[in-house]
């Protein structure tokens, strides 16, 4: 008898085992490890010996202590904000655009979603060739409208270069929105469109109380995911600025990049990227429970 | 139905043994007869020029070696991947710069004690191989900056090469036209910066070990004279090695600073002509202090003494005078060897300024060790600053000195 009631549970955790011990395995013991390394000294020598003695707050204070990592959490904040502000408005107008039926509108859509395909480092490299302030391609081109003479600084002032970075961000960030949010579009059902209209709708207040509403848990994923893959940037600015000029593009990223990779104080890298992961950690409790209560509202 | 439910069971069972399997089985003994390098050669022809060298010197000894090449960024944290796996190289080809952070671990085994012959090279390349004065590493070549010039450039504006910072500062001026700056340099933020920064930093008495007192200010003043001048192009924040040879080739800077590297590159094209002439000085009959650069072989320890020894007698092979004369001219690099640089200077006088500096050149861990990394990055947050109007060469190396002494 008990054989039989006890089944039913086994049978169950059985089904959850896989997925519990892959969460396990690489999400659980990976954060885990790193929160434990923000308090040991890990260096070199530990990988030779296996020793990393806790060292307390040591890390946590040095780092914290640092002004650079002020700057880099600013930084990164501001760059996020405005690649996600950038990148969505952009993504949907263009959503938009293309849900209307006209000639061309496949291909040139397909056109739109190449700088999705091109790896983050050689839209970087590209994009340093087209910012130098001498012989880039955009100065040039402003030049040659005598917009300006001496050439904007894209990449060597610390005033501009941040904002160079989150537009070439925006660039690569474009085609990820627009395809999510088109496909979020053509679930939308025509005929309440149809209906505004025979109501007397404009466009924009169908934009407004039909699209945006409809369209809000696609959003809430876009701007979730968007803010997870920009929070932790680091390939784009490596390859762009290297964090310069003067600190004016070192974000969390670099900075944990550095410290671990380049002064091989993994502990106190790993004090950066546990604060990535707080910062991301929040972010995504706020965007279960946006998505726990659209299924409550039965959307 | 019961008979089913049995099955998922196993199968996790069985897939976890497998994981665990796979997880241990991965540490392949090697084989006896074989020497392994890991090195950053990762371009072809330079990994081929490698084997060719390591043939020569492994057939006779019975030995094969088989070389790992990653990228050079990856080489320190690849090396820390395999020895917490036990399973590092038998020769560890380091950049100098990195060698004061291995050789701390007690992982790498003292040349000494392995009776590799460490006689007969410069002063400079055994201080880029030691830590605390024990030697771990040994470069067969090494490299430095200097100054190359555009000869038709200079003879069109009746300048010569200049030899003093003021000379070299009339001469960018003079040699600046539209669309050509007189000089380039890179100011990244980053290893190529603070490689190109030094010599003038040390020149004119600038100390890594205490920033702050004012010995390099001259230094970051002349950068920053220079890019006021407008005799060298405020972009040089974003130009690295590669970019400021590209500017110098494509006739947009008449001189630049840069290293024996680009030598094939500049080779490979017709249109600009190049020399070589040595690091400007501060003052007329000063002596120019260029850094030394460079990778080191080391060997780490190893459980089989035999494997140790055996990586030893290449390094020796690799570098008796002929070798290393034959590898410098190779890669354009100076023999370490006084009397292989000897012959490396006659038989190429183009780019006998190298060898000359290269001999007095300075390690960047010499007098700092394990903390260059965190010199290195105060150094580049101190010419970014002033380049960018940001901050006083001054109170520029202040903070730098700050920065220096908290990143421990």
């Amino acid at each position: 008898m008990n054989h039989l009631t006890r089944r039913p549970a086994l049978l169950r955790w059985l089904f959850i085992a896989p997925a519990l011990v892959y969460m396990a395995a690489f999400f659980g013991y990976p954060l885990v490890r790193n929160l434990l390394m923000s308090f040991q000294h890990y260096t070199p020598t530990t990988y030779f010996t296996g020793e990393a003695p806790f060292n307390g707050l040591d890390n946590w204070r040095a780092v914290l202590a640092d002004p650079l990592f002020t700057d880099a959490l600013w930084h990164t904040a501001l760059f996020t904000a405005g690649s996600l502000l950038g990148q969505f408005t952009i993504g949907l107008a263009l959503a938009v655009f293309f849900s209307r039926r006209f000639r061309l509108a496949g291909p040139i859509r397909a056109v739109l979603l190449l700088p999705w395909l091109v790896p983050m480092v050689v839209s970087a490299v590209v994009w340093r060739r087209i910012l130098d302030q001498e012989h880039g391609v955009l100065n040039t081109f402003l030049r040659g409208l005598g917009l300006s003479d001496g050439g904007v600084p894209w990449l060597s002032s610390p005033s501009v270069a941040l904002l160079s970075a989150v537009l070439v961000n925006i660039w690569i960030g474009i085609p990820f929105n627009m395809v999510i949010l088109y496909g979020g579009l053509q679930e939308i059902p025509r005929e309440l469109y149809e209906a505004a209209a025979l109501d007397g709708a404009r466009p924009w207040r169908a934009f407004r109380s039909i699209t945006l509403p409809m369209l809000r848990p696609v959003i809430t994923v876009v701007l979730v995911l968007g803010f997870m893959s920009t929070v932790k940037i680091l390939d784009l600015i490596l390859a762009l600025t290297a964090g310069g000029p003067a600190d004016a593009t070192q974000t969390l990223g670099t900075v944990t990049y550095q410290l671990s990779f380049l002064r091989l104080d993994f502990g106190q890298g790993a004090v950066v990227g546990t604060v990535l992961i707080l910062v991301s950690a929040v972010f995504a409790v706020l965007y279960l429970r946006a998505n726990r209560a659209d299924f409550g509202k039965g959307k | 139905m019961p008979s089913r439910t049995a099955r998922p069971v196993l199968a996790a069972v069985t897939a976890g043994a497998a994981v665990a399997l796979g997880l241990t089985g991965c540490a392949s003994a090697p084989d006896p007869g074989t020497v392994t390098v890991l090195n950053s050669a990762t371009d072809t022809a330079e990994h081929t020029k490698n084997q060719k060298f390591f043939d020569r010197c492994a057939r006779p000894l019975g030995l094969r070696v088989e070389q790992l090449s990653v990228p050079a960024d990856q080489v320190s944290s690849k090396a820390l991947r395999m020895a917490s796996s036990h399973s590092l190289p038998d020769i560890l080809e380091l950049d100098g710069s990195e060698l004061p952070q291995f050789a701390l671990t007690g992982g790498l085994r003292p040349l000494d004690d392995l009776g590799v012959d460490t006689s007969g090279f410069s002063r400079s390349a055994v201080s880029l191989g030691s830590y605390q004065g024990t030697r771990y590493g040994v470069a067969r070549s090494a490299n430095s900056l200097a100054l190359y010039y555009n000869p038709d450039l200079l003879a069109k504006a009746g300048v010569e090469p200049p030899r003093t910072w003021a000379e070299l500062r009339t001469a960018a001026r003079e040699l600046t036209r539209d669309g050509t700056y007189g000089l380039a340099f890179s100011a990244t933020p980053d290893a190529d910066g603070v490689y190109q920064f030094l010599p003038f930093f040390w020149s004119s008495g600038g100390d890594e070990a205490r920033l702050g007192d004012g010995g390099g200010a001259k230094a970051l003043g002349l950068w920053k004279q220079l890019v006021a001048d407008r005799s060298v192009s405020k972009a040089v924040v974003n130009w690295n090695q590669q970019d400021v040879n590209d500017q110098f080739v494509a006739g947009r800077a008449a001189m630049m600073i840069n290293g024996p590297w680009q030598v094939p590159v500049l080779d490979a094209q017709k249109k600009t002509r190049w020399a070589v002439a040595t690091i400007p000085v501060p003052e007329a009959g000063g002596t120019a202090v260029a850094p030394i650069g460079g990778t080191v072989m080391t060997v780490p320890k190893s459980d089989t003494p035999e494997r140790e020894k055996n990586a030893a007698k290449i390094l020796d092979c690799l570098n008796t005078p002929r070798n290393q004369l034959a590898w410098g001219k190779a890669t354009n690099n100076v023999p370490t060897r006084t009397t292989a640089a000897r012959s490396y200077a006659e038989q190429s006088p183009k780019l006998a300024p190298f060898t000359e500096l290269v001999a007095t050149a300075r390690s960047r861990t010499a007098r700092v060790g394990t903390r260059w990394p965190a010199v290195g990055d105060a150094l580049a947050g101190a010419f970014q600053s002033v380049l960018t109007g940001r901050s006083s060469p001054e109170a520029a190396l202040r903070r730098a000195q700050q920065q220096a002494s908290t990143g421990k």
